[in-house]
């Protein structure tokens, strides 16, 4: 691991510095959602559908309600007493037209998982058993059960006309067809991958209650408190001053938790009709049938080339299977019609794509929701190497852009800057010493052993800092004793953001890390921001902490300068201690503190007394960070199994505030990456039944199924505060082709080419008798 | 639903109370006894989550009902630090090598990592690696994980 020297002066902003967090988290006592339990409170259990498409033709509640116990049963007919209506907290307006079948459904269901009613009891087992004393009884339909079925059944909205949705087509280029039929290579296939499910370990869960004089308080396993404020008064049209979210540690969010969907806006409902403290903790089946799921997706691919090998265009169309109710309607494709063209030069592109809703579980994002950029474009580079037998990094050599060449205006017209996509790549390529495992492979095949090796090279935009995501605030302030206490607009699930600004505004003020408490996860205490979501917190938690930290410094100096007769200029803060050049004068930040709290007769003439600054950083639209991972793997053509071997994670995200909370982002993400290739699956049957409902038919990798792996850091600073980029999505966007990569690799021989996932053994296994038979 | 008495020792005190027979181990702790170590993250029996140790032995406390504890001797993760805040060898080793992240699988691997540092023989970082299988961390690709096996096999921790 090759660490970048810190910084001059700094102390912990580069450095492993060990998690404040961990303390809590490691003896038993951090407060996730179930932890948090309030007197009076009433648990909630859901009654969902059980048909994936159908008309309610009887709703009977009243033996769920006479059961001892049960203390109300809430349908339809009461939550829509609120008029509430789903929207998406962090990307869509609210006049936009969402599928509107309520908080619970109405009249029909569209799911399998769709909630119908809502039971609160005295407790969870009580609320249960409530839930089974429901009858429902549903005049079944048929379902839209994939993509295909989507394009000629009627619509699973009634509200719309069909199941497209935000389609676009986007051309850049004269003539495209015209360039495919001249040019001297046409390269076509399609990646299919599979729908996934983020699975955090801490499911969903929510406690809201009212308190007071009606202050909406609840304590909610999310992403951004702020954002969910700010939602949940939308929904409901409360204030947002009148909400107060509250959230401590959550357990893993990676998409799911960024917005509030509808059956936790229907708990949220339910607390108010029912004005009792309400809980609902999401259990493991509801959270792989009925949360969201994402990448249920696939893209045809055409790529052009000349005869030097140089791409000359893109032909693409790609579409999403949305389910039933996605978190969002906007557009099928923006992120991913952007970035497809990765950090290539491609002089012509065209790419349509539809979204498609379908009676299956609603899509929401999942860590880097358009990875299929990386996915398409990095398997097709591979795929059409193979074809016009090149090999797979000249190729990329060809094509790809380097740090002299920017600023670099891609052909969607985005400019990027302060990447080094050939620079990280030559990189990897060095580490992974290529000349020497094709010497491997080759004796390798000889005994009828698959090695494989697989490249692949992307560019991310982090923090795209717009709209609901465009700032985030910090407050610093020095105590009356000396200690410093940052609120933060930023939030973790597990990111490490208490200890990442920590270190940030330790080093700013000069301060021991120690002396720097983090504080987030109330809506009510600091300004809006929207936390984890798109890379970002690093970024804009990160300036903001700096800057306001800076703006903090510069007033003890002035402070100190003023009291000891020195100029700001000549005032040292270290470790706590202000001192001042040439002089003996020495004071403790504590006593700067009561001179600015408490003896303000000391302070410059007309200074703000306090000793406490703010600072809204707003970054700009896009800082962008980039990869190039290589993976090596076996694949036991008898089993079908793929072996990972050796994985190296390069990449550039600017300054590493902490390296180990970095790899661990990476590492994380990669994991997850390389599971949506070999285990990961949730597939419906032709009724639209889950076919994965427990950990023992999804999969998710345990420790037996990783690599270690090797991390290669190029760390070229982006222009905001600190130099920082984002890391947090591109370790599971850039995984997946490059182990599909090493996996076609070390198929070659057998000429066919694998792009549907999962790519598992018994698919491999049949595919390989496919293969041969057909040769 | 009839109530059934219960007392077991958990983590060195005598508890005792009252308990349906249908109550997993996992809701009585948390529930009844305050303990928050103990997760409930599939209530299947799969992600490990809920690890504690009956009677020295790893056990899914969610599948495993208060009422079977009766009469036996319960640890969580809760005592495992000093009582002046030292934390465990084991707790050390994952906050020095970042082993977590949102920590919510954490209690469930540190318990059954307790279980492996106080077998005799001292398993390899082959059998370790494989009795942990049975735990599931969505956030760090288990790399601090592995790396506290490397260290636990080579010899630290706290032993019996």
């Amino acid at each position: 691991m090759n660490d970048p020297a810190p910084t001059v002066g700094a102390r912990f902003v580069g450095q492993r510095v060990q998690r404040k967090e961990d303390g809590r988290l490691l003896i038993g006592k951090g407060t996730y959602i179930d932890d948090v339990v309030v007197s009076g409170m009433l648990h909630a259990a859901f009654v969902r559908s059980t048909v994936a498409r159908g008309r309610i033709t009887r709703l009977d509640v009243s033996a769920a309600q006479a059961l001892p116990g049960v203390f109300a049963v809430l349908t339809a007919g009461e939550i829509d007493k609120l008029g509430a209506r789903y929207f998406n907290a962090a990307m869509d307006q609210p006049d936009l037209v969402y599928p509107d079948n309520g908080l619970l459904c109405r009249k029909d269901v569209r799911f399998v998982g769709d909630p119908v009613a809502i039971v609160l009891a005295d407790s969870r087992a009580l609320a249960e058993d409530g839930a089974a004393l429901v009858e429902v009884d549903y005049a079944v339909d048929p379902p839209v059960v994939g993509i295909a079925a989507a394009r000629t059944m009627p619509p699973v909205h009634p509200e719309y006309e069909s199941n497209s949705v935000g389609a676009m087509e986007m051309t850049i280029g004269e003539d495209i067809d015209g360039i495919f039929a001249s040019a001297a290579h046409v390269v076509e296939d399609e990646i299919v991958n599979c729908r996934q499910t983020p699975v955090p370990m801490e499911p969903r869960g929510l406690l809201a209650r009212r308190e007071g004089s009606g202050e909406l308080t609840i304590n909610i396993a999310t992403q951004g408190p702020h954002m969910t404020a700010n939602h949940i008064a939308g929904i409901f049209g409360l204030s947002i001053n009148s909400i107060r979210i509250l959230a401590k540690d959550v357990g893993g969010g990676f998409g799911q938790k960024v917005t509030a969907l509808r059956d936790e806006l229907a708990v949220v409902a339910a607390a108010l009709l029912i004005d009792r403290p309400i809980k609902w903790i999401e259990d493991r089946l509801e959270n792989l049938t009925a949360a969201s799921q994402s990448r249920d997706e696939t893209c045809r691919v055409r790529l052009a080339f000349d005869s030097d090998h140089r791409l000359l265009a893109a032909d693409v169309d790609f579409n999403i299977d949305y389910g039933a109710y996605p978190h969002a309607v906007h557009g099928s494709g923006g992120l991913t019609f952007m970035m497809l063209p990765g950090p290539y030069r491609l002089p012509a592109y065209r790419f349509r794509s539809s979204g498609w809703f379908t009676n299956t579980c609603g899509e929401a994002p999942y860590r880097g929701p358009w990875m299929m950029d990386m996915f398409a474009r990095e398997t097709m580079l591979d795929t059409a190497a193979r074809q016009m037998g090149v090999d797979p990094i000249e190729l990329r050599r060809k094509n790809i852009i380097s740090k002299a060449d920017q600023p670099f205006t891609m052909v969607t017209g985005m400019v990027i800057d302060d990447v080094t996509p050939a620079e990280t790549m030559e990189a990897v390529v060095a580490a992974v010493d290529i000349p020497a495992f094709r010497r491997e492979q080759e004796a390798a095949r000889k005994e009828g052993r698959y090695l494989g090796l697989g490249i692949a090279v992307a560019i991310e935009p982090t923090a795209i800092a717009m709209g609901t995501y465009t700032s985030e605030v910090a407050h610093v302030r020095v105590e009356p004793n000396g200690k410093v206490t940052a609120m933060m607009s930023t939030f973790s699930q597990g990111h490490g953001t208490p200890t990442t600004m920590a270190q940030i505004v330790a080093d700013r003020l000069g301060v021991p890390f120690g002396d720097v408490t983090v504080v987030e996860g109330d809506s009510t205490r600091t300004g809006y921001g929207s936390g984890a979501g798109g890379s970002r917190q690093a970024i804009v938690g990160g300036g903001a902490a700096r800057v306001a930290t800076d703006m903090l410094a510069d007033k003890i100096k002035a402070i100190a300068a003023h009291a000891f007769n020195g100029t700001p200029e000549d005032v040292l803060i270290d470790e706590g201690i202000v001192t001042i050049k040439g002089s003996e004068t020495r004071a403790t930040l504590a006593e700067i503190a009561q001179m600015a709290y408490f003896d303000t007769d000391r302070l410059p003439h007309g200074m703000e007394t306090g000793l406490e600054t703010q600072y809204r950083f707003r970054a700009p639209p896009m800082v962008f960070a980039n990869q190039a991972h290589a993976a090596v793997v076996e694949v036991d053509i008898e089993t079908g199994k793929t072996k990972v071997l050796r994985w190296v994670a390069g990449g550039d995200c600017g300054n590493l505030i902490n390296p180990a909370i970095v790899e661990g982002q990476i590492s994380g993400g990669v994991v997850q990456g390389i599971a949506g290739v070999l285990f990961e699956k949730v597939s419906y049957d032709e009724n639209g039944q889950p076919l994965a409902a427990t950990f023992k038919d999804y999969l998710v990798p345990t420790a037996l199924d990783v690599p270690r792996l090797e991390y290669v850091h190029l760390c070229t600073p982006s222009i905001t505060p600190g130099g920082f980029k984002g890391v947090g999505e591109g370790g599971a966007m850039i995984s997946p082709p490059t182990l599909v990569n090493a996996i076609n690799d070390a198929l070659a021989p057998f000429g066919k080419n694998w792009l549907n996932m999962p790519i598992t053994p018994d698919r491999v296994v049949i595919g390989l008798a496919e293969a041969m038979g057909d040769s | 639903m009839s109530l059934h008495f219960i007392e077991f020792e958990l983590n060195g005190q005598t508890v005792d109370g009252m308990t349906e027979s249908r109550r997993t181990l996992l809701d009585y702790l948390r529930q009844d006894e305050g303990c928050t170590g103990p997760h409930a993250g599939c209530e299947h029996g799969v992600c490990g989550a809920c690890t504690v140790l009956v009677d020295g032995e790893p056990m899914r406390s969610c599948l495993m009902l208060a009422v079977q504890a009766n009469g036996k001797k319960v640890e969580t993760l809760e005592s495992l630090a000093a009582a002046d805040g030292t934390l465990h060898p084991i707790q050390q080793m994952f906050r020095e090598e970042f082993a977590l992240q949102c920590g919510f699988c954490t209690p469930g691997f540190v318990m059954t990592m307790v279980a492996l540092d106080r077998a005799e023989p001292r398993p390899d970082a082959e059998e370790m690696k494989k009795a942990l299988s049975g735990h599931l961390c969505r956030c760090t690709g288990y790399q601090g994980v592995l790396r506290v096996i490397d260290r636990l096999a080579a010899g630290e921790g706290a032993g019996k």
